[in-house]
């Protein structure tokens, strides 16, 4: 069976989707994703789709729930190198891809990532004072 | 006045059906020089209809035609079912419609991005769904 292979980069999952999916790949990739993101303890998902020249409504709404079941497991979602013409069909057709980041490219998008994750740290820091405050 | 300058069916019973006739749309588009971003639409149109033949009517025909309209050339392309049918066309135009719990948005989405949309359906006989998009425009 055909796979799309998941790249582990310490903190973070990298996947390139090097084809156009078809539909049980797309769901394999989807199930695959959310198992890694679990067992690694992944703090951020980068999906560079610069090789995919069609998203429809189904790929679309696999992204969407790769990013969603990721943010319940702690770890943050960025779609990279969507091309123009692929962003332009998404919006007409009516998929703006909600709560998904997105970058420019894989660099751009590790950037991104990081700092999102420093972002929430500093969060968990804050919170510590506070609560320490209060203990006092 | 739209001219058929060139035919080609399909049938279209597994997904490795599905994959050859989007394939083929995009040679097609090519060969008439249809723009890059109208390429992405009409290729993710004929997905979404693909898609809901396979689903809905487990499979169907998909004619592809070259069309001319005197001033510029575009594609044709018709899908046609023997499924259930839709009820209400109505209905299944609105964004977020699914009897599939899918995202709905297939149809309506379809008719966005193409020129011409034309859906035909009677229960029990089935489903018919034209498209034209033009090379430019
Ligand atoms: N070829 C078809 N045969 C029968 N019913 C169809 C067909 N295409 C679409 N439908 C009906 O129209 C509804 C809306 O379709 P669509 O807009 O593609 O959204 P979705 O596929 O996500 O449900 C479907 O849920 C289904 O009930
Ligand atoms: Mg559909």
């Amino acid at each position: 069976m055909d796979k799309i292979p998941i790249l582990r980069m310490g903190a973070f999952l990298l996947v390139t989707i090097q084809v156009d999916l078809y539909d049980r790949l797309a769901l394999n990739l989807e199930s695959d994703l959310i198992q890694m993101v679990d067992k690694t303890r992944a703090k951020g998902v980068l999906i560079d789709i610069s090789a995919v020249s069609i998203v429809d409504s189904f790929m679309g709404r696999i992204i969407g729930n790769i990013a969603s079941m990721s943010r319940i497991m702690d770890a943050q979602t960025v779609v990279v190198g969507m091309q123009p013409a692929v962003a332009i069909t998404l919006i007409e057709l009516g998929l703006p891809l909600k709560g998904v980041h997105t970058a420019l490219n894989v660099e751009k998008g590790m950037d991104l990532l990081k700092s999102m994750i420093d972002l929430e740290e500093e969060d968990e820091d804050q919170d510590l004072t506070e609560d320490d405050l209060i203990a006092e | 006045m739209i001219l058929s300058l060139s035919k080609d069916t399909i049938e279209v019973v597994k997904e490795q059906d599905v994959v050859f006739t989007k394939n083929r749309v995009k040679e097609v588009a090519v060969r008439i020089k249809m723009g890059l971003v109208n390429q992405t639409r009409l290729i993710t149109a004929a997905s979404e209809l693909l898609r809901n033949m396979m689903r809905y009517a487990n499979g169907g025909k998909c004619t592809i035609e070259v069309v001319s309209s005197g001033r510029t050339n575009g594609i044709r392309l018709t899908f046609t079912d023997k499924g259930p049918g839709i009820p209400d066309i109505a209905k299944a135009m609105e964004d977020g419609f699914s009897t599939g719990k899918s995202l709905g948005l297939g149809l309506p989405g379809t008719k966005r991005l193409v020129n011409e949309f034309d859906i035909r359906s009677n229960v029990g006989e089935g489903t018919t769904v034209t498209i034209i998009k033009w090379a430019n425009g």
